[in-house]
């Protein structure tokens, strides 16, 4: 029987027998924390009795979220996670080079395809758009890898998701990842793994499937896969930090359910509070007035992404009522929107325009919340309390969506912009 | 992780995400005690003053999705919690679980039937949930062989433990 992208990893990383359900032994091949994250699993590696990382080229911290230091705990925090890293010689980036870990490490080459790739944060899965197994785990876990270069994983059965047609002017990966959760929900794919298949992938940029894998975990799932192309490969070679083999599905692979959706016939969407997968069209929501906007995260700050709200954003001004956070997810990204004009479009508009960080997203810093607060977010998650008080609300969008709503100061579908010109 | 378990229910809904277990404003630490104060404050205010030492959690679906924080279940633990019973659980919650030794159990018919307030007793090693309160008994879904066997090693850090130290003497 055929195997799917995630099994074909999984057995090309162990001894054991890949088939749906059996717990296999697996390598690692890159295995990161952040600062919030790094501190409970260098506790754990101690606890282990370890004392080297198997292999410090593999082994990173980034330290992206409560970064620049937003408080003394969050000094101490990051000051924990540096001080090991350096003992054990291992990747390490300070604030003013690192990204969020995310957008980082694929950009740095050290997510490849073929690769099994664990993070302590949930939001690993977005290796999964170079066709990686990369998956979240907890930091326990983690120092168990960065101890052993090894750790177990269940073999998932896997949802082939299949995107249709051609893809509007205005759809974006975050639209198609919004509308896969809007059908299967929240746990649609819990202990599974997704592979994105359809017509619709061939002509969506890198960074838009970077949105979709990154939202897996979403849907509960393990990993979102996409199959190596010539687009992902090219990527791939140009960065790579080492050698590295593609793996690809078996044309018989057996998938367990088949998702299809129709991209021709989609409009813009949100995710309306208190979950990712309360998803409706944007223009439904279009009497919402909001207080913020942010445009960045692991999801959506790339530089597509930072384009996207550029072209909306540009000659126009943000709403009086508005506070726009503009936060490009890594210094690659933050240069090249400076060479190119926008961070320079994001001032003149009236918007806010941070470093690279996790900030507001998880209700970190740069831009809380109060209470009865509603603000538009590119992020991942709009669950209650995320992002602030416990009586904020979060919609959940694509950098358009966003920036469009940051200028009418409610929630927008960026076609309407067009039809003012 | 084979104590008996006796404690009152506290029940939650389905979808129950890491961000309301402990919310990220708390993850400048990593110690139990101090996670334990603000678990589940932002869905239920002043929970962990209303709890005993030893109560159930009682889940629905889909239990501790969202972030990977392992301080999720570290904060029941310093909360006093001594089990989480549910439909399901997310899966980096249901590692972190195993890892850090929070029992947890998967019994979609208990999570349905018990009501807040009923005590509740587990057996871990029989692999049975009592509802004292409602006179019900239940069998918890069986963990796969290795995860039982990592239980019983105590705990990831404790299995890792003994790789490493066998692999000092090959």
């Amino acid at each position: 029987m055929g195997k799917t992208l995630a099994q074909a990893i999984i057995e090309a990383h162990s001894d054991d027998k890949a088939d749906i359900g059996n717990i296999c032994q697996v390598k690692v091949d890159f295995a990161f924390a952040n600062d919030i994250t790094a501190p409970p699993a260098i506790r754990s590696f101690r606890d282990m009795g370890a004392e080297k990382v198997f292999d410090s080229e593999r082994c990173a911290i980034l330290p992206d979220h409560f970064t620049p230091n937003k408080d003394i705990a969050s000094a101490q925090q990051a000051m924990e996670g540096r001080k090991f890293a350096r003992e054990q010689q291992m990747l390490y980036w300070e604030v003013g080079r690192v990204g969020v870990e995310h957008a980082f490490l694929p950009e740095k080459g050290y997510i490849l395809p073929g690769d099994i790739v664990m993070g302590a944060d949930s939001h690993t899965c977005t290796g999964g758009t170079l066709g990686a197994f990369s998956t979240g785990v907890g930091s326990t876990d983690l120092a168990a890898v960065w101890a052993t270069g090894e750790s177990w994983l269940m073999v998932p059965p896997t949802i082939k998701v299949i995107f249709h047609g051609e893809r509007p002017e205005w759809i974006t990966g975050k639209d198609m990842v919004l509308a896969l959760l809007g059908k299967i929900g929240v746990q649609g794919a819990r202990y599974k793994a997704l592979e994105f298949h359809g017509e619709a992938l061939g002509n969506l940029p890198l960074d838009d499937r970077f949105s979709i894998s990154n939202m897996a975990v979403e849907t509960g799932a393990k990993a979102g896969l996409f199959v190596p192309d010539a687009k992902i490969l090219t990527y791939a070679e140009k960065r790579a930090s080492r050698s590295f083999n593609p793996i690809y599905p078996d044309q018989d692979a057996q998938y367990e359910q088949i998702v299809e959706i129709d991209v021709e016939s989609m409009e813009p969407l949100v995710a309306a509070p208190h979950l990712p997968s309360n998803v409706h069209r944007a223009k439904e929501f279009s009497q919402v007035e909001i207080d913020q906007v942010f445009i960045g995260s692991c999801t959506n700050g790339r530089l597509r992404d930072i384009e996207m709200a550029a072209s909306i954003l540009k000659g126009r001004k943000i709403h009086e009522r508005v506070r726009c956070m503009i936060i490009p997810a890594s210094y690659e990204v933050y240069s090249e929107a400076m060479k190119r004009g926008y961070l320079e479009i994001f001032a003149s508009a009236g918007a806010a325009i941070c470093t690279p960080t996790c900030g507001p997203c998880l209700g970190g810093h740069m831009g809380i919340l109060a209470a009865g607060e509603k603000c538009v977010s590119t992020s991942n998650r709009n669950f209650i309390g995320r992002m602030g008080h416990t009586e904020s609300e979060v919609y959940l969008s694509s950098p358009l969506v966003a920036a469009a709503s940051a200028v009418t100061g409610r929630i927008t579908d960026p076609r309407e912009m067009e039809e003012q010109e | 992780m084979n104590r008996m378990i006796r404690g009152k229910a506290w029940t939650f809904g389905n979808d129950i995400d890491t961000d309301v277990i402990i919310p990220a404003r708390y993850l400048v630490t990593n110690d139990e005690k101090e996670l334990g104060k603000h678990c589940m404050e932002d869905i239920d205010p002043g929970f962990t003053k209303k709890i005993d030492n030893g109560d159930v959690i009682v889940g629905g679906e889909n239990f501790g999705c969202g972030s990977s924080r392992e301080h999720a279940p570290i904060a029941f633990k310093g909360a006093g919690i001594s089990c989480v019973i549910a439909s399901s659980f997310a899966r980096i919650f249901f590692r972190n679980a195993i890892n850090i030794g929070l029992p947890i159990f998967v019994c979609p018919e208990a999570a349905r039937e018990i009501i807040q307030g009923d005590i509740i007793s587990v057996d871990p090693s029989k692999g049975t949930i009592t509802n004292e309160t409602r006179d019900r008994e239940y069998s918890t879904s069986p963990f796969p062989p290795f995860l039982q066997q990592l239980i019983a090693t105590g705990g990831l850090t404790a299995y890792v433990r003994e790789k490493i130290q066998h692999k000092g003497k090959d």
